[in-house]
């Protein structure tokens, strides 16, 4: 058989600017390259030269779909360099806050990008026309954390409130207590949601994924733990550069992160959480898994959907449990004190494991950085679930199995805005 | 002959962005479903895969101009819009990634020029309105959705926005908070910054960081002269003045003032 390609010129429900390119040759796929055209933005070439105190702020504009991972990981990292450690209450507000960014990411992935493609509508707005009541489920879901993010950081979008250390005030707790009324009816909604997404239709696909994402002894991970995977990596974030590297791929404004050790492809994100950290979850959230006949680990990303409606019972349920628990410190952090050195941060995205590095001067001017978001870490595996599971589909018309191919990449909620803010610039004079 | 009644067209455009400002239209949990009622979500690649073509009543842009090819398409998209607003501080400043305006231009050019095929991208970030007609810009870092709404029904409704030029510091009266300036000495940018996201950064203790740029004609010198007797750098007024808006000219000028 002739040659013949796939294109998908503009990705569409996801964040950020992609397109997709499956070429087929023989009736197999030979390759699939998702094409990141995004313009690269030079963060890190431009945070050289900064206050440490700037980064939350200037990170942030990386994603404003994710935001607080990288203000969270940007805090942790200087922290990290600086020798100080952030406990009780102020500890318990960051998870809080991640909790929020979580129930709004997954919320929007879930209901607004994901679901319409196991229903056959464009888009939600589409399915709005038929279904009003489940959009209006899914938009109170994705308030309630955008609630909560409005609360403790002032706002939803690029939040004001992190600083490292802590934060400028911490909130009151009448104030959280009134978000929580909001989060137990977006427990309600998520519980129901499990049951909703869990009816979809799955393709029969899974791979052997290596799975890598955070490990705490105690808790489904959001902002510490170990970088753990299913075949026996566990290492500090210190240490993540001695096992994964980045590639720079011709075809992507964005670089592409494989195991230094065999230079294999591992999957980040919810599916990689969920498996390595099940019984972390809270009860809730396991009887809904299981009730969905999730089994503990899930290696069809067809199936994240599910996966990341567990986790949004898990974060509404950890939410809650904060907010009862929280009293209002004292001080809104503690004191911070520069000195030189090397400081690392990896914290858990919705989408998964980012990764955060800066070298610092002694009074905190920001020497160096290094950024790795999800998105690129999931880049190659993306690429690798097209060459595997479209050569099943070769059959469909030209229309469905383009559909098949996007949704093959909205399985991992990709943001390609995060994805190409790293761009390392190489000068090549010739 | 009779003309038909249809819904207006709305388009939403990207550029070089963080997404933020687009995701405030989704993020109106309560107005979304109405507003969709309303017109015509004719193009929105983050919401919809579904595309109808030309001419749109209003286009949204988001993202600034870093590439040739966007220099490009952002005419494409002006050709195809009866009105046409930039959302955000990158649309209608540049953004933070126009900070690239002030680095080694002439390494980046070598680069750009030494391996296109590697990396297409401009030397500078520039703001929609250096390209082409400009109907309203909205600012922020990210916009208010209550002011983006405010925005699409105003030009549906075909009259001008309400979007306060003034300074935060009206906003920190109206929402009557304590002038951290003042009372606690806390360095802030409200006196020079445009209005529109309520205060929130006194709000919460802390001085403002101008993400919605500067107001119409800053006195930036003298708040200048007041940071510096409490103690901030001229490093420190130089950064200050240097982030998300760094390419709008007050503040670009009084980043230069203080060192660069």
């Amino acid at each position: 058989m002739a040659r013949k390609t796939i294109k998908v010129d503009n990705l569409a429900r996801v964040e950020g600017e992609g397109a997709l390119t499956v070429v087929i040759r023989d009736n197999r796929v030979q390759s699939a390259e998702l094409r990141i055209f995004e313009p690269p933005r030079f963060f890190e070439a431009f945070l050289r030269g900064r206050a440490y105190s700037e980064a939350p702020d200037i990170t942030a504009r990386i994603c404003g779909i994710c935001p607080v991972a990288y203000q969270m990981s940007s805090v942790h990292a200087m922290e990290d360099a600086f020798g100080i450690a952030v406990g009780g209450q102020l500890r318990a507000l960051r998870r809080l806050l991640y909790c929020g960014e979580w129930i709004e990411s997954h919320g929007l992935h879930v209901y607004m990008l994901h679901a319409p493609d196991f229903l056959g509508y464009e888009g939600a707005l589409e399915m709005a026309k038929d279904h009003a009541d489940v959009v209006k489920r899914g938009l109170a879901l994705k308030k309630a954390g955008n609630g909560l993010m409005t609360v403790i950081g002032g706002r939803e979008v690029h939040p004001i409130n992190v600083r490292v250390g802590g934060f400028y005030k911490a909130p009151l707790k009448r104030d959280l207590v009134e978000a929580a009324e909001a989060l137990k009816r977006a427990r309600d909604i998520a519980v129901d949601t499990v049951r909703w997404v869990a009816g979809f239709d799955f393709p029969d696909c899974t791979r052997d994924y290596e799975l890598v994402s955070l490990q705490h002894p105690d808790e489904y991970p959001f902002n510490e733990g170990h970088i753990v995977s299913n075949r026996g990596l566990d290492i500090t974030a210190h240490e993540y550069d001695q096992h994964f590297g980045e590639q720079h791929v011709p075809h992507s404004n964005a670089l592409q992160s494989r195991k230094r050790d065999d230079g294999g492809a591992y999957l980040v994100g919810p599916l990689a959480r969920y498996g390595l950290n099940f019984e972390r979850l809270s009860p809730l959230a396991k009887e809904a898994a299981r009730s969905a006949g999730l089994r503990p680990v899930c290696m069809n990303p067809y199936q994240s959907i599910v996966v990341r409606a567990v986790e949004l019972v898990y974060a509404c349920d950890e939410a809650i449990r904060i907010i009862e628990a929280y009293e209002r410190p004292e001080q809104p952090l503690v004191p911070v004190v520069p000195r030189a050195g090397i400081g690392y941060g990896a914290t858990e995205a919705p989408r998964g494991m980012i990764y955060h590095c800066y070298h610092l001067d002694h009074d905190g001017t920001i020497l160096n950085a290094k950024i790795i978001p999800p998105t690129s870490q999931n880049q190659a595996t993306i690429e690798e679930d097209l060459t595997a599971f479209v050569n099943a589909w070769l059959d469909l018309p030209e229309t469905a199995l383009r559909h098949r191919c996007e949704q093959t990449v909205r399985n991992y909620d990709p943001c390609i805005s995060c994805a190409t803010h790293f761009l390392d610039l190489r000068l090549d004079r010739g | 002959m009779a003309v038909p009644l249809r819904k207006p067209k709305l388009a939403v455009w990207k550029f070089s962005s963080c997404d933020g400002c687009q995701l405030s239209l989704l993020d109106c949990e309560d107005e979304l479903l109405a507003v969709a009622g309303a017109i015509d979500i004719a193009y929105f690649l983050e919401a919809t895969r579904a595309e109808v073509a030309g001419p749109y009543d209003l286009s949204l842009v988001e993202g600034s101009i870093t590439t040739a090819h966007d220099e490009e398409r952002i005419k494409d998209v002006r050709r195809q819009s009866r009105a046409l607003v930039t959302i955000g501080a990158c649309a209608t400043a540049g953004g933070i990634q126009a900070l690239r305006n002030f680095a080694d231009v002439a390494g980046f050019i070598s680069a750009v020029y030494a391996r296109p095929d590697y990396i297409n991208t401009l030397a500078t970030s520039t703001p929609i309105s250096a390209h082409v007609k400009v109907d309203f810009e909205l600012r922020g870092c990210p916009i208010n959705k209550y002011q983006l709404v405010e925005v699409i029904t105003a030009f549906l409704a075909k009259r001008k926005p309400t979007a306060p030029p003034h300074s935060v510091c009206i906003e920190c009266k109206l929402r009557g908070s304590v002038c951290v300036l003042v009372a606690h000495g806390t360095p802030c940018l409200g006196p020079v910054t445009h209005a529109g996201c309520g205060a929130i950064c006194p709000t919460y203790d802390r001085g403002c960081y101008g993400c919605y740029g500067p107001m119409e004609t800053p006195n930036t010198v003298s708040l200048s002269k007041k940071l510096a007797e409490l103690g901030v750098t001229e490093r420190d007024l130089h950064r200050l003045y240097r982030t998300f808006n760094a390419n709008t000219e007050p503040f670009r000028m009084e980043a230069e003032r203080h060192g660069s």
